[in-house]
């Protein structure tokens, strides 16, 4: 019991969320209006989706470190849930596009997605995708926990510059990009009325709970399918 | 460290000019694909196709150039190698030799460009200078991109899936810089600042390849 109560607490905070997100009143902006509870859901599948990738990549050097082939398990385990949140967090944004940056019916989807923030996703997804083929290839399971956590670190080292160099390159409808009076989004006071910050933080701390748990059992389930492995 | 490093990269100038084929291959490659937007295309494309077609080509060009940079070496050759200098070494004279191939291999698609697909630019030194800056980040990224594909016994169609999306943000950089010799004028200090980006993303790689190359090393 005393280990569950991350399990608990995102739970609680997920109704949390659901509840709060869906009843609760919200600020309503032009264009925005009720959309704006998205923020709960769609932002926060990104957040998740970074949190499980650095602990990735951080469980890419620790096996590089020890080759402790556990280390190999939760690193694969964290990528693929993070991946999970990628696409999750791609879904939730196109229900938003259409409704907010989609304003003509005749606009092509293609003039409006080339967006930084949609690029760095479509990046992340990619490399981890090639992560995943990469791994398929090896037959031998230390070769591919060796040369994957090499690829895992020098992508995700690449990631990061790219998600900051990209926004100077392409202008953005995201709030915070380069031009428009708003700051880094999400994270700045003084863009997020004081109630929604009150269901915002705790949907990102649920969400990434889930993240967490889900991944965990994933660990769990490959630590049984190699028992024989780990043991010896 | 630096002898053995120059030994190495001469041992594969030296191979390169032994087997004449695989760098005539590569030629012919690049000669062919240029040739074939020639033909496909039925008039001079403007300056921005022209631009993203020729970084395109250079991606391409560079894949398949330094895919064999490891795949070539046999198993044998690699526990030589293993003996007799370091993986510091190793890669480093790697990094090297594929930066001055793929510099090479650069100048002669920009000359076909320039012939088949005529010339938008308006100094051609300028946009020299910014395809040699952008080659060489191209090159070392492949690099250790070939390294980790070999270990997975692969051809260039899976150095091409780890590369590309570590690749794109560096070539949207490139194909930005370049619109300076294409005529587009740029605020004060942009330039120097774009440059300077790519060169510490270049940097960056170059560190992280000597890094992480001595666990892809040992088998």
């Amino acid at each position: 019991m005393k280990k569950n109560w991350w399990k608990i607490s995102s739970f609680l905070l997920l109704v949390y969320t659901i509840i709060a997100g869906f009843l609760f009143d919200v600020p309503r902006l032009p264009i925005l209006n009720e959309t704006i509870r998205n923020l709960y859901f769609h932002v926060c599948m990104w957040f998740g989706m970074m949190i499980l990738f650095s602990v990735s990549f951080a469980y890419s050097i620790k096996y590089l470190k020890g080759f402790d082939f556990r280390n190999d398990i939760i690193a694969s385990s964290f990528a693929n849930i993070g991946i999970l949140f990628g696409i999750l967090g791609y879904l939730t944004g196109i229900l938003w596009v259409n409704v907010t940056w989609i304003t003509d019916q005749s606009q092509s989807l293609g003039s409006v997605l080339k967006e930084p923030k949609l690029i760095g996703a479509a990046i992340a997804l990619l490399i981890y995708g090639a992560y995943f083929v990469l791994r398929g290839s090896f037959t031998d399971i230390d070769k591919r926990a060796r040369i994957s956590a090499v690829y895992n670190i020098f992508a995700f080292a690449m990631l990061f510059p790219s998600i900051w160099i990209i926004p100077r390159i392409v202008g953005s409808l995201h709030p915070g990009a380069p031009g428009s009076d708003t700051g880094n989004p999400a994270l700045d006071r003084k863009d997020l009325d004081g109630a929604m910050r009150a269901v915002f933080y705790p949907a990102i701390i649920g969400w990434t709970l889930l993240g967490v748990w889900i991944a965990g059992l994933k660990i769990r389930i490959d630590y049984i399918k190699n028992k024989n492995i780990i043991n010896e | 460290m630096k002898s053995q490093t120059i030994a190495l990269i001469k041992k594969d100038i030296l191979i390169e000019f032994r087997q004449k084929h695989t760098l005539y291959g590569i030629l012919l490659y690049i000669a062919s694909t240029i040739f074939v937007i020639y033909l496909t295309l039925n008039e001079i494309p403007d300056v921005s196709v022209w631009n993203s077609l020729f970084w395109i080509i250079q991606l391409f060009v560079c894949v398949n150039a330094v895919a064999k940079s490891f795949l070539q070496e046999s198993r044998g050759r690699m526990l030589y190698f293993y003996s007799i200098a370091s993986p510091i070494e190793f890669i480093t004279a790697k990094l090297i030799f594929n930066v001055i191939l793929m510099l090479l291999m650069c100048l002669i698609s920009l000359m076909l460009f320039f012939l088949f697909l005529g010339n938008p630019t308006i100094s051609i030194p300028l946009f020299i200078g910014v395809s040699m800056i952008g080659g060489i980040g191209i090159s070392l990224v492949f690099t250790l991109m070939s390294a980790i594909a070999a270990k997975a016994q692969q051809n260039a169609a899976l150095m091409a899936i780890l590369g590309f999306p570590v690749i794109l943000p560096q070539l949207m950089l490139l194909m930005r810089l370049s619109k300076v010799a294409l005529g587009e004028v740029f605020r004060e200090g942009a330039i120097i600042q774009l440059t300077g980006l790519i060169l510490l993303l270049d940097l960056m790689v170059f560190v992280m390849a000597v890094v992480l190359f001595p666990y892809l090393w040992k088998d």
